[in-house]
């Protein structure tokens, strides 16, 4: 790779050994890829998972002496403060979660606690060259906000946030960015989770590659395409789609392909998301709690929750996770009051797949996303996956019918 | 009979020399589904479950898992002396690249197809990421 003389140093360490540690990361990938250099970014989202490999990694860039260049929004872990008051938190967890976030508040980052920066506080223009690694964010910044981002991983998007810099490849250039496969919805979009299913169906059908969707409404909201691309890249590694006459660099389906000719063609019919939702739901039945906000909820949804409710008590516990904006909306617009008197849980800065939910390991729940259900999985966590108003009913009762 | 096999040639993601007995793999590996005290994978379905990559030379296809999870099960994996000694890969992906240079584990990608037809199982690789060369040792096959 040909470096200019300021990456050179910061990869010798003339900038200490955190930076030299960045670049070495960042210049490795580059020449996986055959990247000839490195380009600026101009934002960054790390996926901070709480995790022992991603505390080891920050913090070995902290006592390197790295700071970020580009202050990088961060994935939540989740809300000691509160979860110490409803629930409890083991010592060594709280000992844990303590150390992640003085790390990354060391090194720099913008301690947002949220994994759709793509709807608040980091969202790019078109064309800007960024990094960012969580499964709903890539998508997003690709296909709907029209930025380029490789599938980063929670490590390479904080080297590229401490370098400022990151190698010029693969999703960057135009020439990968184009449609492969050609994904023609037949089956009706009714609802945001009808996009759950669209999503997590679909990678198994093209194999990789660029999906290009046809079928979908110009009109499609920010929930439904959150929907859709968090569980495109859960079900597979779609870092990238288009949807014809909707998302920016897909006017029509000949521009999505450049001119090409799809390489495949699938269709998706109602039948294929009844499949899909039978094969990862849990079978309906009892249940010991709701769990809503894979990705966080945006303010429409807790207000669906509100009106879904109808004033009626909840059977089992429901947790919504949101940003901390969303819960501070949620709390002005007596949302947040309507939901406790349910019985249940507005709380922001909190991911499903974090040790706070130990009380309800080996316990089986509903929710409306399929990636809650899988990443959940090795915590002994089980859902029975439905739509929200399907999940609030099942909330009120404590079954699914 | 022992045989020596001439060095193939192969190019450097992540650098370091090591050497162990290879274990093929049909499959992508996503490390988060190897148990960490025993370098076992446990992921169902997987051409290597139940079998330990425990000091192996490790070939397979490429990475798969979240953005997250790769590098955690690397890191385990590394802490309990699980980890494999070296990692030859067809598909790069910046996952698992990101995971092997923060781990210090050598991994090769583009070796020369012969590779995959002269080697197999349980044979000795010598894998020097640094200059790009694996060496092939045969196993000693029972006549």
């Amino acid at each position: 790779m040909r470096l200019t003389r300021e990456e050179k140093e910061m990869l010798e360490g003339g900038k200490g050994k955190g930076p030299a540690l960045a670049m070495k990361v960042l210049t490795a990938i580059g020449e996986a890829f055959g990247a000839e250099k490195m380009v600026e970014i101009s934002r960054a989202h790390v996926a901070l998972s709480n995790q022992e490999a991603d505390l080891w990694f920050v913090e070995k860039l902290v006592e390197g002496g790295a700071f970020c260049r580009v202050s990088p929004t961060v994935n939540p872990a989740y809300n000691l403060e509160y979860f110490k008051n409803a629930t409890g938190v083991e010592p060594a967890d709280e000992a844990i979660l303590r150390r992640t976030r003085s790390a990354y508040k060391a090194i720099g980052a913008t301690l947002t606690y949220n994994c759709t920066p793509y709807l608040e506080k980091n969202i790019p223009r078109p064309g800007e060259i960024t990094a960012y690694s969580e499964s709903s964010a890539t998508p997003y910044i690709n296909s709907v906000c029209g930025a380029r981002t490789n599938r980063e991983s929670a490590q390479s998007a904080l080297c590229a946030a401490v370098t400022g810099r990151t190698p010029l490849y693969g999703f960057l250039l135009d020439e990968n960015r184009r449609g492969t496969v050609l994904v023609e919805v037949e089956a009706k979009l009714t609802g945001d989770f009808d996009y759950q299913l669209l999503g997590y169906c679909v990678p198994k059908k093209t194999g990789p590659g660029v999906p290009v969707f046809t079928g979908i409404p110009r009109n499609v909201g920010p929930e439904a395409l959150m929907n859709l691309g968090a569980q495109l890249n859960t079900a597979g590694a779609v870092a990238m789609y288009h949807i014809a006459g909707v998302t920016p660099e897909a006017p029509t389906v000949e521009a999505a392909f450049g001119g090409e000719k799809p390489g495949k063609v699938v269709t998706v019919a109602d039948r294929d998301l009844k499949e899909t939702l039978d094969t990862i739901s849990a079978p309906k039945g009892r249940i010991e709690f709701a769990m809503f906000g894979c990705p966080h909820f945006t303010i429409a949804q807790v207000g669906e929750i509100v009106r879904l409710l109808q004033g009626r008590r909840l059977a089992v516990e429901i947790w919504v996770l949101t940003s901390s904006l969303t819960r501070r909306l949620a709390e002005d617009m007596g949302y947040l009051e309507v939901i406790e008197s349910a019985g249940g849980h507005i709380v922001d800065g909190t991911c499903i797949d974090q040790p706070c939910w130990r009380r309800l390991y080996g316990k089986r729940g509903v929710t409306d996303s399929p990636k809650c259900a899988y990443y959940t999985r090795r915590r002994g966590m089980e859902f029975v996956i439905r739509s929200l108003p399907e999940c609030i009913e099942a909330a009120v009762r404590g079954e699914v019918r | 009979m022992k045989r020596d096999i001439p060095a193939f040639s192969c190019r450097r993601i992540a650098g370091g020399r090591a050497e162990g007995e290879a274990l093929f793999s049909g499959d992508d590996i996503c490390f988060y589904l190897v148990e960490p005290e025993t370098g076992k994978v446990i992921e169902k379905g997987h051409s290597l479950e139940g079998r330990s990559i425990a000091g192996r030379v490790l070939v397979f296809p490429g990475g798969k898992g979240s953005s997250v999870v790769q590098a955690d099960g690397l890191y385990q994996l590394s802490m309990h002396g699980k980890a494999p000694a070296a990692m030859i890969i067809r598909h790069p992906d910046t996952v698992l690249v990101a995971s092997a240079i923060i781990m210090e584990m050598p991994l090769v990608t583009g070796v020369e197809p012969l590779f995959y037809r002269q080697a197999g199982d349980g044979d000795r690789l010598e894998v020097d990421a640094e200059n790009g060369k694996i060496k092939v040792v045969k196993k000693l096959r029972e006549e």
